[in-house]
């Protein structure tokens, strides 16, 4: 019952991630058949990799030759956001028990940021629905995958511009940040770091070295956002 | 298929590893039975306000400013986006007529040759 109630109250929170996993997942799929992997491929990798960008890269990697070191080192360069996802989720999974390792595993750019904005109801246990956010995501990634690769070229839907559906969901998701928290500067260094290294570094390098100078810069100005932030609350 | 099924199946497990390995390391760096450090607890704190910011910018990553559409179909999109949800605060409403708007930029209006 416990876990009933909290489905009801993840799903809707989930719709968004629905539509751009479907579509994204599908987009997948049929690039991926298209290099002569049938369904079953694009059903495992969605099951044990589940990570978008990086199934992407996984088809260039796949159809490039058989460089196990050069592919874990891209995997790691395409992934290394990821280390700051399970820094902002230490306290949230701390009791979640025998729960942890499948959060911790689906922690991708979609769920992540979904546990950073919702709230869970007050009558719903938290950590099902944190669950259940997260197994709704990857199920619609895998459905996504899978059908992208058993339908194929049969798809004649114009569909351009569907993906900016995962834009959408981090513009409204900031938005809502911008709201409830009024010191802004986390958020400013963010855009505007990453801004910056991407004119300097280009499209291809500049992830790291943007994550870098986040972190300096928010461990520089730690003080002053950590003042801001009790002052706030006292106001 | 350039690999074999076995070489594909040992690419495939790499990045699966490689993978989980970048989500789980700050969790296998601080255990949850120790006392997070206050830098830490700090960070995860912040990080969400800027890595969302940091997000938005890398699905942007490809978009030309100087050539092509100038970005526009994603500038009018965003701007209805934030407009749309500072007003009403529906995320559904503010995605939904984003992307079909996005859609609509993109298909028929700034049709790129």
């Amino acid at each position: 019952m416990k876990n009933r109630t909290a489905f009801k109250a993840a799903f809707p929170y989930t719709i968004p991630v629905l539509a751009g996993y479907l579509f994204m997942g599908m987009a997948f799929g049929i690039l991926l058949q298209s290099k002569g992997y049938h369904f079953g491929w694009a059903f495992f990798m969605a099951l044990f990799m589940y990570a978008g960008s990086m199934q992407f890269v996984a088809i260039n990697l796949l159809t490039g030759g058989f460089h196990l070191l050069h592919t874990a080192f891209m995997t790691l360069m395409v992934n290394a956001r990821h280390l700051f996802y399970g820094l902002s989720m230490l306290e949230k999974f701390k009791n979640m028990g025998s729960k942890k390792p499948y959060m911790v595993f689906s922690l991708t750019d979609e769920t992540y940021s979904l546990l950073c904005s919702v709230k869970p109801p007050d009558h719903v246990d938290k950590n099902w629905f944190y669950f259940f956010i997260a197994l709704l995501n990857q199920s619609y990634w895998i459905t996504g995958c899978t059908l992208g690769a058993i339908l194929g070229s049969l798809i004649t839907f114009n569909s351009k511009g569907i993906d900016f559906v995962m834009t959408a969901l981090f513009v409204v998701i900031f938005i809502g940040q911008w709201k409830s928290n009024p010191n802004h500067m986390p958020a400013c260094i963010g855009v505007g770091t990453t801004v910056l290294c991407l004119l300097i570094f280009g499209a291809t390098n500049f992830l790291l070295p943007s994550m870098l100078c986040i972190l300096v810069l928010l461990t520089v100005m730690r003080k002053k956002i950590e003042e801001n932030h009790t002052h706030d609350l006292n106001r | 298929m350039i690999l074999t099924v076995e070489q594909s199946i040992y690419m495939i497990l790499v990045m699966a590893l490689i993978t989980f390995l970048t989500r789980a390391l700050p969790f296998i760096i601080f255990p949850g039975n120790k006392k997070t450090p206050k830098y830490i607890q700090y960070l995860g704190e912040v990080l969400p306000y800027a890595i969302i910011g940091m997000l938005i910018v890398y699905c942007l990553k490809d978009v030309k400013l100087t050539s092509g559409t100038f970005g526009l179909p994603e500038c009018i999109a965003i701007i209805v986006i934030a407009c749309l949800h500072f007003r009403f605060e529906n995320t559904l409403l503010s995605i939904g007529i984003g992307t079909v708007l996005y859609m609509i930029l993109v298909q028929f209006i700034f049709v790129s040759s």
